[in-house]
């Protein structure tokens, strides 16, 4: 860990406040005394920047960036090495969920004991109890230990508790990447509503573009534990998504002793060939997929597998290189296979990953998963499907409607 | 609405105790206190019973071995007595000194994830284990009314010699806590000392049994004089030895104003090097 420095100020001036952040310093690493040793480096460097009462303010970068530091220092669970933060207001953090649950207690002390840690008074948790055991959907298990819950329910009950909370300011990280897909739209509503109902300000770490984009009119981008670029949140994400995704769009991979097939190198490529992992939810694009049999390998075929980002272990599509008899060559030797994926993904985030195999399990050899964007780009030379942004999967169906009576 | 306004930078030297901070927390201190006398119960199957057990077992093993065979004095009374009384304080100080000392990384996860004031966690280990010690006091009081000893005025002095022993053992439990965090070490080492400890305290055997040096190297550690004041106080059995029990006040608050000290003056790393 090094640092950041930083400085809050907030002013109260017509109704409404400053909060100014603005880092100034470094952050060295506590134990050593030479801040210039070979180990520490910057986990946050002069960041500075102002968030107003009531502002909801996005901050994204890749992983390292720095953003879980920058919460940390701002509630105090660190502390700067240089800078200063000056904050108006009650802080409350939603820095990974269920942190505060003990597994032997059960849903109800839970609640009072997370609410407790959190920085809830009694009083409060005990007014709004009804509405977390609702919005967590647990009530028939309430005075169950909570080390009998699915971890599915801790979670839902453990960012119900942290939802409830009202503080002049809250910083929330990563809350969104938990639970499935029904409880994670609850929760964006309810984020939503926190954030416009009640005026509330926002410092949100998300990797999660959609949630950022939806929840957040000002985006902070930082970089290396630096502000890359801060503004409005479309312009923002767009930057970040073209700068973070061209290094992934091309994956090679080292060689591995003793295998019998292995994947050399993945590339993704957009309509017009270029090399990119931003790409138009309206426009095919391609996998190729360089790798090479080291022996003959009988009913050997390729597998892709296609999920969005949110969803674990369940796929949109997996697809086999076998299918309609393409031909699938099986002898030693090396290999380019190109697969073109139709435009029939929605937009968002998606994770793909290729593997060697034959029905035998575990596979020859398999990619880690890459992920690649889908964005709405004006630039599609492709006519626009109507998109309705609830569906995952677009694909124009045949429809049929008469008179028959 | 008056908002607070709170000011984060880094903080240098000696940090104050931020005593309105602490009392705004104080239900979390509660609640912590609350969590593990919950946890601590409830898949024990026979509960508060184990801390009336711990006593009294030792107390009977004493008695066998160092009051009928050793034929230990007791400054006149009958030994289970002597020794009962003696463990209550003792127990409740080792078992206090030992939780505090694990406190905070017990609580790794909650410490590097969220945000509240570090002392409550070794505090509200210390504070919870004034239950078990009004439970095993049942037992002294039984054997109280066996032997047939009367309250007398002394008793009063208890809430005194209470808070300093708690003083004491959180003070401890500050700077091992916080030790800890650092060099695990001190996981290891903290139950082997605090058994040799017992033996330079006045618990199996009276004070007045050392003499000399001795009697003199004794009364540096702090839980003889408090072990000796809490017996005298209790039972009455003989004056209060107000000198003792001022020098074992004395090295009470300068330790515990060490522990705190170190405590407030390395907390602020906890979260990055836990």
């Amino acid at each position: 860990m090094q640092g950041i420095g930083k400085k809050y100020k907030r002013g109260q001036y017509a109704g409404y406040l400053t909060l100014r952040d603005s880092l100034m310093g470094l952050f060295k690493r506590p134990q050593t005394d030479n801040p210039l040793s070979k180990k520490e480096f910057w986990a946050l460097q002069d960041i500075s920047f102002e968030v107003k009462e009531g502002e909801v303010i996005g901050i994204i970068g890749s992983n390292g960036a720095g953003k879980s530091t920058l919460l940390k220092i701002l509630t105090g669970i660190t502390e700067p090495t240089a800078g200063t933060a000056l904050i108006k207001g009650r802080v409350g953090s939603l820095l990974e969920v269920g942190t505060g649950f003990h597994p032997e207690l059960t849903g109800r002390e839970n609640i009072y004991l997370n609410g407790a840690i959190l920085g809830m008074p009694r009083s409060e948790i005990r007014r709004k109890f009804d509405q977390i055991v609702d919005f967590a959907g647990v009530e028939q298990f309430i005075d169950t230990p909570v080390k009998r819950f699915s971890s599915g329910m801790q979670v839902r009950l453990a960012f119900a508790v942290a939802a409830h909370l009202e503080p002049e300011i809250l910083l929330i990280d990563e809350v969104l990447a938990v639970g499935d897909a029904a409880f994670q739209k609850k929760s964006l509503a309810k984020m939503e509503e926190v954030t416009q109902k009640q005026g509330r300000t926002i410092l949100f770490v998300s990797h999660n573009m959609e949630a950022i984009q939806n929840l957040c009119e000002t985006c902070v981008w930082l970089d290396n534990g630096q502000v890359k670029m801060i503004g409005q949140t479309k312009q923002v994400i767009e930057a970040y998504l073209k700068s973070s995704v061209i290094n992934q769009a091309v994956k090679k991979f080292s060689a591995k002793q003793n295998k019998e097939a292995q994947i050399n190198k993945i590339t993704v490529k957009n309509a017009t060939g270029q090399v990119t992992t931003v790409l138009d939810f309206a426009c095919p694009f391609s996998i190729e997929i360089e790798y090479e049999l080291a022996k003959d390998i009988p009913q050997f075929f390729l597998m892709l597998k296609i999920g969005h980002e949110s969803v674990r272990e369940k796929y949109v599509l997996i697809g086999l290189s076998n299918d309609n008899n393409y031909p699938n060559p099986t002898k030693k030797g090396k290999y380019k296979a190109v697969v073109i994926i139709p435009p029939f993904l929605n937009t968002g985030r998606y994770n793909f990953f290729v593997a060697l195999t034959t029905h035998m399990i575990p596979y020859l050899d398999s990619s880690e998963s890459i992920s690649i964007t889908l964005n709405q780009l004006s630039s599609s030379p492709y006519p626009m499907i109507h998109r309705n942004p609830e569906s995952q999967v677009l694909i124009p169906l045949k429809w049929n409607i008469t008179q028959p009576f | 609405m008056n908002p607070q306004v709170r000011i984060i930078k880094p903080k240098k030297g000696i940090v104050g105790i931020d005593f309105k901070e602490l009392i705004n927390f104080r239900e979390l201190l509660y609640f912590f206190t609350w969590r593990d006398l919950k946890v601590r119960y409830k898949q024990t199957l026979i509960g508060g019973t184990w801390a009336i057990l711990q006593p009294l077992l030792t107390m009977v093993i004493f008695t066998v071995f160092f009051g009928q065979i050793a034929k230990m004095p007791s400054d006149n009374i009958p030994y289970p007595i002597f020794s009962y009384s003696g463990l209550l304080l003792w127990l409740y100080f080792t078992n206090a000194l030992t939780s505090a000392a694990g406190s905070i990384i017990g609580d790794e996860r909650l410490i590097s994830k969220v945000y509240f004031p570090r002392l409550l966690v070794p505090t509200s280990a210390t504070l919870r284990c004034f239950v078990d010690y009004g439970l095993a006091a049942l037992i002294l009081g039984a054997l109280m009314i066996y032997y047939k000893f009367l309250l007398t005025p002394a008793i009063l002095l208890l809430p005194v010699i209470l808070i300093l022993t708690w003083l004491l053992a959180t003070g401890l439990g500050y700077l091992l806590a916080a030790l800890n965090v650092k060099y695990r070490d001190i996981r290891y080492a903290v139950p082997f000392f605090v058994q040799l400890l017992i033996y330079v305290t006045p618990v199996i055997y009276p004070l007045s049994l050392a003499t000399g040096k001795y009697h003199w190297l004794l009364s540096l550690n702090p839980m003889t004089g408090l072990v000796e004041a809490h017996r005298a106080a209790i039972l009455g059995h003989q004056a209060i030895n107000f000198p003792l029990l001022g020098l074992a006040a004395l090295t009470t608050i300068i330790l515990f104003v060490v522990g705190i000290t170190y405590f407030k003056s390395v907390e602020r790393y906890f979260a990055d090097i836990i």
